[in-house]
């Protein structure tokens, strides 16, 4: 079986930037591929140049078996695309607006039109399926996005972070969507900065950071090396100053991070004794706020591997987004 | 089939949108008729005077109409990036610009018309070649709309592909014969007159309305054809190399 898409070598540059520096990896039919990484990490350039929209200075890039190395547009009859960005056409209504979607790939009148109504129901916009695309909400824009870019059925389907955006809700639909459109057999190459959201839907993922990849590996894989750890995060009051060094002569058989100004993470292959530990650090005057265990998950491999704290990289984007 | 279906509704789309548009529809009628109205008015002539005065009228009419709405078509969807789900289509490429083109092509030709309606009401048209006539229609909007195409292509505003195109409309209107004889052009400024498309379809328009014409009108017609088919190629050509980054 081919592979539904193949990169080798990719690599992208724009003036002094290199976006995306020779990257290859593979997803196979019906594989739910998840891209995760920061702001700027080539993401979306990755997309553009799987889908058509730009060319790699170096590497090749086959999809559905097709080389599109040298005519990058070759496989668009297989593909659909939902960007980070809604583009469709403010003066349309929602209806027109999916319909021309699908007649731009060939679909018939009748056809079109019945899966334009079948989806705006899906995604609950059949209220507003004749209100024009530029007056739809944040959300709606995106999920009418989404509608458009699964409109054709296609075989392959790019979906450059779906749920940035909109509410919890609305965002737990669509990764349900996701999910049965995965089950239906399409493949999905998914970018995202929720590691929640790659976890819970990604077969493999993929790290990206400044236009590498660091790691690629199954989700089991991937949270496997922590599984048997033992993690607790301890919330403080106050600001801490060089407490790391200190914890870690005390309780050499504690591996200890601060992260941020306030959070203190403990990780051992042991049981955690939080007692002794918190104890400790009031006495050097540390005022501790919470001290709780956490399950081990997707979230300390990206911290571990891309040295990015996730929190961080969720507030950088959601400041981003509300900036728009 | 399929490739039909795409091409005929981008070009419904861009009609609906853009062009039958209450402000599109009344600026294609008014234009060409405050230019048709200024010129049979200053010519001051008399009545005899449409008959050299209406080429020249229908050209600047299909020109202004048609460049003018490329900047719409083209640059503003490729500026909010509605352009990239017609890259994102399996559309071949010379298709898709076509369909993004035929609008402003039947557009321009429907504007030269309304100066021809105002002189049959004026003057005596009996005369008039039209088999040389609306084939030149025909010819000079494709050439002016591809014009339009090459430079909406090479800018990334509208405001710039406005801007743009005056620098090409202005000069036109004088040094492609449309008023003014080209002999009676200074020496220095011939040789741009035929670098020009418009330049032959209005030597057509002038032969077929009264005879006054300086090159055989199917050479003229092959030239514009060239023109056409050159500014399309560019066009096309920029897009690749600028569009697909
Ligand atoms: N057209 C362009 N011209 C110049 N630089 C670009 C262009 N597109 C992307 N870049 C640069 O390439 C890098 C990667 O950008 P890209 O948009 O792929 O990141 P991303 O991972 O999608 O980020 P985000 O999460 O913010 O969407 C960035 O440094 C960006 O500034
Ligand atoms: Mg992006």
């Amino acid at each position: 079986m081919t592979d539904a898409i193949g990169v080798e070598g990719m690599r992208k540059c724009f003036a002094e930037v290199e976006a995306v520096s020779g990257i290859s990896f593979s997803v196979r039919q019906g594989e739910l591929f998840g891209f995760l990484g920061p702001n700027g990490a080539g993401k979306t350039t990755t997309i553009n140049m799987l889908t058509g929209l730009a060319r790699p200075n170096t590497g090749s890039i086959r999809i559905g078996g097709i080389d599109c190395t040298h005519r990058p547009r070759a496989a668009q009859h297989l593909i659909g695309v939902v960007p980070d960005e809604s583009n469709l056409y403010p003066e349309l209504t929602g209806f027109e607006n999916l319909c021309f979607c699908a007649a731009l790939h060939g679909l018939g009148k009748v056809e079109r039109q019945g899966r334009a109504r079948e989806l705006l129901d899906n995604f609950g916009l059949a209220q507003a399926l004749n209100r024009k695309f530029g007056g739809y909400s944040k959300g709606m824009k995106r999920k009418l996005t989404i509608a458009a870019g699964i409109i054709h059925k296609p075989e392959i389907l790019f979906l450059d972070e779906p749920t940035t955006g909109i509410d919890v809700a609305s965002a737990r639909q669509l990764r349900q969507l996701i999910a049965d459109l995965h089950r239906g057999g399409t493949t999905i190459f998914l970018t995202t900065h929720y590691i929640e959201e790659a976890e819970r839907l990604c077969d493999r993922i993929a790290f990206i950071v400044s236009g590498r990849i660091v790691r690629i590996d199954t989700v089991e894989h991937l949270i496997q090396p922590i599984q048997e750890k033992h993690v607790v995060q301890i919330t403080c009051a106050n600001t801490l100053s060089d407490i790391e060094g200190n914890l870690s002569e005390s309780f050499p058989e504690l591996e200890c991070k601060t992260i941020g100004q306030r959070v203190i993470r403990v990780e051992a292959d042991e049981p955690v004794r939080v007692g002794p530990l918190v104890r400790f650090l009031e006495d050097h005057g540390v005022e501790v706020s919470e001290a709780r265990r956490m399950r081990p998950s997707l979230e300390d491999i990206f911290v571990r591997i891309t040295g990015i704290e996730a929190d961080a990289m969720r507030k950088e984007k959601e400041k981003a987004g509300s900036g728009q | 089939m399929k490739l039909w279906i795409a091409f005929w509704n981008i070009l419904v789309k861009d009609m609906r949108t853009y062009y039958l548009k209450p402000p599109n529809i009344s600026w294609g009628l008014i234009f060409p008729l405050a230019w048709t109205s200024m010129f049979f008015i200053k010519s001051g002539s008399g009545l005899e005077s449409i008959l050299t005065m209406l080429p020249g009228v229908v050209a600047v009419s299909i020109l202004f109409g048609t460049t003018s709405l490329l900047a719409v078509t083209v640059t503003f969807e490729k500026k909010n990036r509605s352009f990239e789900r017609l890259l994102l289509a399996p559309i071949p490429l010379e298709v898709l610009m076509l369909a993004k083109t035929s609008g402003a092509i039947l557009f321009g030709v429907a504007n030269a018309f309304v100066p021809v309606i105002m002189a049959l009401f004026l003057a005596d048209l009996s005369q008039v070649v039209w088999s040389a006539f609306v084939p030149a229609v025909f010819m000079i909007a494709v050439a002016s709309t591809f014009l339009g195409l090459f430079i909406a292509v090479a800018v990334s505003e509208v405001f710039e592909a406005q801007t743009f195109s005056n620098f090409f409309r202005f000069p036109m209107i004088f040094l492609c014969g449309l008023f003014f004889p080209i002999e009676k052009l200074p020496v220095l400024l011939k040789p741009l007159s035929y670098v020009l498309p418009l330049t032959y379809g209005a030597d057509v328009l002038h032969g077929a309305v009264h005879g006054g014409h300086a090159m055989p009108f199917s050479l003229d017609l092959s030239l514009l054809g060239a023109f056409c088919v050159g500014l399309f190629a560019m066009s096309l050509w920029n897009i690749k190399r600028k569009w697909i980054l």
